[in-house]
């Protein structure tokens, strides 16, 4: 219960800041029309690539002759990149399409 | 000094990412919603590399190298793609994403190891890290295989999966938490043990899930990785990952929810994959009903000379690729003055929107695409129905037979317009594998082949009138 206790006193900010961008998260797809799920579903997949960042603080970070933490590192930054690059290219075609009628 | 700066870009960075799915939500701003994201992502990761750390070996050779062949690896997907398999690709994407967040995980629990263990903290966010993000690789992985039709359903699940697949949850949380404990010495290979339950766990999860409830599973998926994506963020006290994860998670989780809500179901509901096995009754006397085939030629002169004609695509056409060919025979129409539009409903297709991507793709106008409730209140007033390679989402049942599995959902009434047409390629009943009535009506004639070549016959006939 103390452990408890103390993990809130001490993540206060965090617990607000998690709560709030979950609302936010609801709340900005709820609007959304059917029509650009798909692309949305895309977009939101694109942003989830984030995790390259940590990907790329890790290598950054890492000893140069640590070859494990080099290795996966960057296995971690391809596969990031793979996730961004796609995900936002993927959903720039999709909405491309929807622009051209008019 | 430069740290802050670069604080704050982390901050106009998450806020980038907010207004941009923001803009996704209008057609008109849509793009340049994605436009938004992809910069703040840019700008964060620029950050990211010349952020100061202390005595930081850098490595940049390493990074850039590594950008430079995600980066092709990911452009070239994208751009190969076709727009038939864009939830796959998705999904694809997705699981990498998963996958990604597995092996920083790894890398840190092993250097937690080697430099004498972590707190409990540290262990509850590397571990939720590995295994959010190992499930949703797996899972990612045969959700793409299942739509590419890779994989039949019944070569992967058994009787009791269901109990499998819980009893297995069980003892992956349950190696998790005792991994947890165990924060002074951190063993890698119970470590790489987790992340074995894990990948195990992520396929079985998926394995019994119908390949119609795919899009639901992507998007449920979707917001895992996001969740590992923050969980990840945590580790390197990094808040553009934290928001941007938890922003998906969310997104996701409520995406997921919509996708469900369209098909009256609950998550539950589709997770345990009980869809097929339920409901009987409604496989009563088809024996004395008869279907009615119509002809090309009877059914260009039908469509021709009515006044308000509605196309009803499913996945027959996504299959078919008979988008275009569809537009092709719509502009033939339009040119004799006849009111044609199109019935979309919510999750016909793979995913929410696909029809939508596919006949924007086509050209055809955006206004023409009535959702679900608009379709209905002209479908009384319409001449002709033209039914292409939907099934389930047309299926009188779903209003009148409460022992039918899909009572209760919302369905297009296709039954109120003057005459129905159903363009399909041989009698097999549709995802919800129920028969359906809506074949055996008064009204609806049949026209058997693949969407495309019957479109294109179609268009021939229409031309020779």
């Amino acid at each position: 219960m103390d452990l408890i206790i103390e993990f809130f006193q001490n993540n206060l900010l965090l617990i607000y800041l998690l709560l709030f961008t979950i609302i936010l998260g609801f709340e900005v797809i709820s609007k959304v029309p059917t029509v650009l799920h798909t692309p949305l579903m895309s977009g939101a997949n694109a942003i989830s690539g984030v995790v390259i960042i940590g990907a790329i603080i890790l290598v950054r970070q890492a000893a140069a002759e640590d070859y494990f933490s080099l290795g996966i590192g960057c296995l971690g930054i391809i596969l990031g990149m793979i996730n961004v690059v796609g995900g936002f290219a993927v959903t720039d075609r999709m909405l491309e399409m929807f622009k051209k009628r008019k | 000094m430069l740290s802050t700066i670069l604080d704050i870009t982390y901050l106009l960075s998450a806020l980038g990412f907010v207004l941009g799915m923001q803009r996704l939500s209008s057609p008109d701003t849509a793009r340049r919603g994605n436009l938004l994201a992809t910069v703040a992502m840019s700008v964060a990761i620029l950050a990211t590399l010349i952020y100061p750390f202390e005595n930081a070996p850098n490595n940049y050779l390493w990074i850039i190298l590594s950008m430079i062949v995600g980066g092709a690896i990911g452009w070239i997907a994208a751009f190969r793609v076709q727009m038939t398999q864009m939830p796959q690709m998705v999904s694809i994407f997705n699981g990498l994403g998963g996958a990604c967040a597995v092996a920083l995980a790894m890398v840190e629990l092993v250097l937690a190891g080697q430099q004498g263990g972590a707190t409990y903290g540290q262990m509850a966010i590397l571990l939720s890290a590995l295994l959010i993000g190992g499930v949703s690789f797996s899972g990612s992985l045969l959700a793409y295989a299942k739509l590419e039709g890779r994989v039949k359903d019944a070569n992967i699940t058994f009787n009791g999966h269901n109990i499998f697949n819980l009893v297995l949850l069980a003892a992956t949380l349950g190696l998790a938490v005792w991994l947890g404990m165990q924060a002074d010495t951190v063993p890698t290979g119970l470590a790489i043990g987790l992340m074995v339950l894990s990948l195990v766990y992520g396929f079985s999860f998926v394995a019994p899930i119908g390949g119609a409830d795919m899009p639901v599973v992507i998007s449920l998926l979707n917001s895992f990785t996001g969740l590992s994506a923050a969980a990840a963020g945590l580790i390197y006290g990094n808040q553009i990952m934290l928001i941007g994860g938890i922003f998906v998670g969310a997104s996701g989780t409520i995406l997921t929810v919509l996708m469900c809500q369209a098909m009256n179901r609950s998550l539950l509901n589709v997770l345990i994959g009980s869809f097929s096995s339920a409901g009987g009754s409604t496989q009563k006397g088809q024996g004395d009903q008869v279907v009615k085939e119509i002809t090309y030629t009877d059914m260009a002169i039908q469509m021709y000379y009515a006044k308000r004609v509605v196309f009803v695509p499913g996945y027959g056409l996504a299959v078919a690729q008979a988008q275009k060919m569809c537009k092709e025979l719509d502009d033939l129409l339009s040119e004799n003055n006849v009111e044609v539009f199109y019935g979309i409903h919510p999750v016909a297709g793979r995913m929410p929107g696909h029809m939508n991507v596919l006949l924007a793709e086509a050209d055809v106008p955006y206004p023409k695409l009535l959702d679900l409730e608009e379709a209905n209140d002209k479908l009384g007033d319409t001449d002709l129905a033209v039914i292409i390679g939907a099934n389930d989402v047309v299926n009188p049942s779903a209003e009148d037979d409460p022992g039918s599995s899909i009572y209760g959902m919302p369905v297009l009434q296709v039954w109120e317009a003057k005459n129905v047409v159903v363009l399909k390629r041989s009698m097999r009943p549709g995802y919800a594998g129920i028969q359906n009535p809506l074949f055996f009506h008064t009204k609806t004639k049949m026209l058997f082949g693949d969407a495309k070549a019957s479109l294109q016959e179609l268009v021939t006939a229409v031309k020779s009138l």
